[in-house]
C-alpha cells in the first residue's frame, strides 16, 4: 500500500526579519538579509516553507583577542589589531554573511575604551564590508549601557541587530533600536516563559518593534547542556507555528563565546584520548551548531572559519527540497 | 489498529494480578492503548486475546535486539518525536564502516581504542560494519572472520549479495551480527538466512513506499526482528524520509515503519562526514554507518549522543568532588555548588571568565539544583563540610575560606560551626561571580 505522508499543518509561523538597510533604504549594507519566516519545523521543506537559510556571523573583536588558542587565531593574525580589516577578512575570504562585532575593549578591566573610540571602530567595519553588522558590548552591563545609544546613533539607518536586551536590562538597548531603527538581541536565560515575557516587555516599549526581535535563547556548547537549550528553542519553534506570536522570532546563537571556553576547544594536551586540538575545536563549534540547526537556529555567531566552511556546506544540503 | 483502553480490558484476563508491573488490568490496558508496553507482560492473556490484541498491543516501534549473550545492543522502542515530551529509549548504535578490501585487522584494531572519558563519562563506538567492497564472497567471509577475531563489539555486515552474506554469516552466526541487506530482488533469501541463524535484518527501501512494500513481504514470511532503511542518501532527504518513518509509526501506529531505522552517511570530506552524521543522529536514527574512525570527529558526535538522550525530567549530574579551574594553588578561592551540570557548568564557565586558578567543591545533590537541594536537605551544612573535609581540601589550600551561594546565605552560621572555616556568602546568581571575585581575590 502506498504510504500516506504525514504533514502537519501549522496555523501560523515564525516572523521573517529583515537585518541591515541598503542606500535606498536608508543604510551604506551592499544587500540586506532576512531570518526566520518558517512555516514548518527546521528543513522539513515537504510541510511548510524555510523561505530563508540559516546565517553564520563570525565574531570580530575590536582588541586583539588574548585567550584564543594558537589554531584558531592563525586565521587572523594579520589582522588582529584592525578590526576592519579583520571584518573584511571574514567576509571575503571566509564566507561570512554577517559580522558580528563584538566591543570588548570597552571593558573596564581591559582597556575600558570610551563611547566614541567604539563610535570610531563601528564606523570604519561599517565602511569595510557590506554586510549587515551585529552589535555586543563588552558583557559588563554599566559600561555597554553607557555605549549603546552612542553606537546605535553612529548607525543610524543601517538597522543593525543590537546586543543584548535582558529582563533586568531590557530599556537601553530596546530604546536605542527604537530611536535608531535597529534590530534587537533579546537574551534568555534557557527558559521559555522568560523568552517571552521579555519580548512582551519590548513590545510595550515599542509595537514597531516587536517585528525587529531575534531570540536569543542561551544556548551551550556541546556536553555542557546543550540539550537544554535544544529543547527549548522546540518547544519555543513549536509554540511559534502553533499561534504564540510572542515566541514567533528568529533565534541567534552565541556558538563562539560557549564553545571557545570549553576544555574540548582549547586544551592543547586534552586528555590522552582527545586527539588533535586544532581538529577536535573545529569539530566541537561545527558540530555545536550542527545540533542547533537541527532544533531552528537561524543565525549562528561562529568564530573558527574551517568550522563555519562546512557548517554553510551543511545548511546547502539541508536547504535542498525534500517534497514527497 | 488503534483499540482503545476498554476495548484491550474486555481481552484481559481481569485478574488484576500485578504481574505486569500495573496496579489493575484496566491501567495495563491503557498502558497498552498508548504503546507504553507489550501484551507478552501479561502472564494469563489467552492465544485468542493475543491474537485480537497483538496490533494494538505492540509498542509503535518494535524493540529489536542485535548480539548475542550480555553483549546486545537494543534499539527501537521509541514513543516520542519530541526528547522534552519523554526521553528517547535508545541511543543510535555508532557504527564504523571497514572495507572488505582494506586491512581488516589494523583498522578493526583502531576501533576498539575509540574510547572516550570526558566529565566522568565514558564513551564508545558501538559497532564495527564489514562492507563487502571487493564484491568477492571469499574476501567478505575473511573479513568477517577477522573483525570477529580482532574485537567484541558488535558486528553488522554489508551486502546485498546472498552468497557472499551466507559465507559471511556463517562465520560468526553465534555472535548474531545485523544483516544488511535485504532488496526487493533478493529480500526471499535473506530473510530465510536470518530467520535461520536468528539474526536481525535489515530491509533497504528505494523510497518510503517500496520500503513499506517490501517490509510488508518479508514479514509476510514470518519474520519481524528487522531494522529500515528508507534508501535515500542526501541528508536533506535522509532527514525527512527517518521524520515520516518515526511520525508514521508513532502517531499513525503504521506497522510497516514501526522498526527500528538505519542510515549511511555518504560524505568523503571526512569533516562534512561528521556534521551529516550529527544530523542522522539527531533526527531518528537507530543504526548510524560512518566512514570516520577519527578521534576528533567522533568524540563530538559521541558527546552529543549523550546529551540527546538524556531524560528530560531528570536533572543531569557533573561528577561530584574537588574540581579544578585553571590551575589553582594553595592561594586560591574555593566555591561551593552542587553538582546539577546546567548550574554547575555556569558557574564553572564564570569563575574561568574571573582568570582566577579556582577550586569548585560540587557537592552530590543528586543532581538537583541549590535552592531545591536546600530545600530537599540535599544540600546542608553538615553535608558541605562533610565534603571538604573528603576531597582533602585543607591539605591543598592555606586559607580556610569557602565561598557559599548568595541563595543559601542562611547556611553560612551553621557550616562555619561545623567546619571551622569562614564562609563568606556568593552572589545569588553565577553572573555575579566575576563582580565578586573582582572585589574579594583580585
Amino acid at each position: 500500500m502506498a504510504v500516506e505522508i504525514l504533514k502537519e499543518k501549522y496555523r501560523s509561523s515564525v516572523r521573517e526579519v529583515v537585518l541591515g538597510a541598503t542606500k535606498e533604504e536608508g543604510g551604506t549594507r551592499a544587500h540586506t538579509i532576512k531570518v526566520g519566516g518558517e512555516t514548518a519545523l527546521p528543513f522539513l521543506h515537504f510541510e511548510g516553507k524555510i523561505p530563508n537559510r540559516p546565517v553564520v556571523a563570525m565574531e570580530v573583536l575590536d582588541m586583539a583577542p588574548e585567550d584564543w588558542p594558537p589554531s584558531v587565531k592563525s586565521f587572523f593574525e594579520d589582522v588582529y589589531n584592525d578590526p576592519a580589516a579583520w571584518a573584511k577578512k571574514c567576509v571575503d575570504e571566509y564566507g561570512a554573511d554577517m559580522i558580528a562585532l563584538r566591543f570588548k575593549s570597552a571593558d573596564p578591566d581591559l582597556k575600558n575604551a570610551s563611547a566614541e573610540d567604539c563610535v570610531a571602530t563601528l564606523k570604519k567595519v561599517l565602511e569595510a564590508v557590506g554586510v549587515p553588522l551585529i552589535i555586543y558590548g563588552c558583557g559588563k552591563t554599566e559600561k555597554d549601557n553607557e555605549i549603546i545609544g552612542p553606537l546605535a546613533e553612529a548607525g543610524e539607518g543601517e538597522n543593525l541587530l543590537l546586543g543584548v536586551a535582558e529582563q533586568e536590562n531590557f530599556k537601553p538597548v530596546a530604546s536605542a533600536a527604537m530611536a535608531y531603527k535597529h534590530s534587537v538581541i533579546a537574551q534568555s536565560p534557557i527558559d521559555i516563559n522568560i523568552a517571552k515575557q521579555l519580548n512582551i516587555l519590548i513590545s510595550e516599549l515599542s509595537t514597531p518593534l516587536l517585528e525587529r526581535i531575534v531570540i536569543d535563547p542561551t544556548i551551550a556548547a556541546l556536553g555542557y547542556g546543550i540539550e537544554y537549550s535544544y529543547s527549548i528553542m522546540e518547544r519555543a519553534r513549536f509554540g511559534a507555528l502553533n499561534g504564540d506570536r510572542m515566541l514567533a522570532m528568529p533565534m541567534i546563537g552565541n556558538v563562539s563565546q560557549e564553545v571557545w571556553s570549553k576544555k574540548e576547544a582549547f586544551l592543547e594536551e586534552g586528555e590522552p584520548t582527545w586527539g588533535d586540538q586544532a581538529e577536535r575545536s573545529l569539530a566541537w563549534e561545527a558540530a555545536t551548531s550542527m545540533a542547533l540547526l537541527q532544533a531552528g537556529m537561524d543565525i549562528l555567531v561562529m568564530r573558527n572559519p574551517e568550522s563555519v566552511k562546512i557548517v554553510k556546506k551543511q545548511i546547502d544540503d539541508l536547504m535542498q527540497d525534500n517534497s514527497y | 489498529m488503534g483499540l482503545t483502553g476498554l476495548e484491550i480490558f474486555k481481552h484481559l484476563p481481569k485478574t488484576n494480578c500485578k504481574e505486569c508491573g500495573f496496579p489493575t488490568c484496566l491501567a495495563f490496558a491503557m498502558a497498552l492503548a498508548n504503546g507504553k508496553t507489550s501484551l507478552d507482560q501479561c502472564p494469563d492473556v489467552s492465544e485468542e486475546a493475543k491474537e485480537a490484541l497483538s496490533s494494538a498491543a505492540a509498542p509503535p516501534i518494535r524493540l529489536v535486539k542485535v548480539g548475542a549473550g550480555d553483549n546486545v545492543i537494543e534499539m527501537g522502542d521509541e514513543t516520542e518525536i519530541f526528547r522534552h515530551d519523554k526521553r528517547f529509549n535508545h541511543p543510535t548504535a555508532v557504527t564504523i564502516a571497514v572495507n572488505d578490501n582494506e586491512d581488516v585487522g589494523a583498522k578493526v584494531e583502531s576501533i576498539n581504542e575509540l574510547i572516550f572519558e570526558r566529565v566522568g563519562q565514558r564513551y564508545e563506538v558501538d559497532m564495527v560494519a564489514i562492507i563487502n567492497a571487493s564484491g568477492d564472497a571469499a574476501t567478505f567471509k575473511a573479513a568477517a572472520e577477522t573483525a570477529a577475531a580482532k574485537t567484541a563489539k558488535n558486528i553488522t555486515l554489508v551486502t546485498e549479495d546472498v552468497g557472499a552474506m551466507e559465507a559471511a554469516v556463517g562465520v560468526l552466526a553465534e555472535r548474531k551480527p545485523l544483516i544488511y541487506a535485504a532488496n526487493k530482488d533478493n529480500y526471499e533469501k535473506m530473510t530465510e538466512l536470518a530467520k535461520a541463524n536468528g539474526c536481525v535484518l535489515a530491509v533497504k527501501g528505494e523510497d518510503l513506499n517500496s520500503l513499506a512494500e517490501l517490509v510488508d513481504k518479508v514479514v509476510a514470511l514470518g519474520y519481524k526482528e528487522l531494522v529500515i532503511d528508507p534508501g535515500s542518501r542526501e541528508t536533506s532527504k535522509v532527514l525527512a524520509d527517518m521524520t515520516q518513518i518515526r511520525r508514521l509509526a508513532v502517531r499513525k501506529k503504521f506497522r510497516s515503519f514501526g522498526y527500528p531505522t538505519i542510515a549511511f552517511t555518504t560524505k568523503e570530506d571526512l569533516r562534512e562526514e561528521m556534521l551529516q552524521a550529527g544530523v542522522y543522529i539527531s533526527k531518528f536514527t537507530s543504526v548510524l554507518v560512518l566512514k570516520t574512525d577519527k578521534k576528533e570527529h567522533l568524540m563530538p558526535l559521541l558527546s552529543w549522543r549523550a546529551n540527546l538522550f538524556t531524560d528530560p525530567q531528570k536533572p543531569v549530574a557533573v561528577e561530584p568532588g574537588l574540581h579544578e579551574v585553571g590551575e589553582p594553588t594553595a592561594d586560591s578561592p574555593v566555591y561551593v555548588t552542587t553538582n546539577f551540570s546546567l548550574t554547575y557548568f555556569l558557574v564553572e564557565g564564570e569563575v574561568d571568565a574571573t582568570r582566577i586558578p579556582s577550586y569548585i567543591l560540587s557537592v552530590d545533590t543528586g543532581g538537583i539544583s541549590v535552592l531545591t537541594a536546600y530545600a530537599d536537605n540535599k544540600f546542608t551544612a553538615e553535608k558541605i563540610a562533610a565534603d571538604i573535609k573528603a576531597v582533602g581540601l585543607e591539605d591543598k589550600v592555606n586559607h580556610k575560606k569557602a565561598v557559599i551561594p548568595g541563595g543559601v546565605a542562611v547556611l553560612k552560621g551553621k557550616l562555619e560551626d561545623e567546619s571551622g572555616w569562614e564562609v563568606m556568602v556568593g552572589p545569588r546568581e553565577a553572573n555575579g561571580i566575576q563582580k565578586f571575585a573582582k572585589s574579594n581575590f583580585a
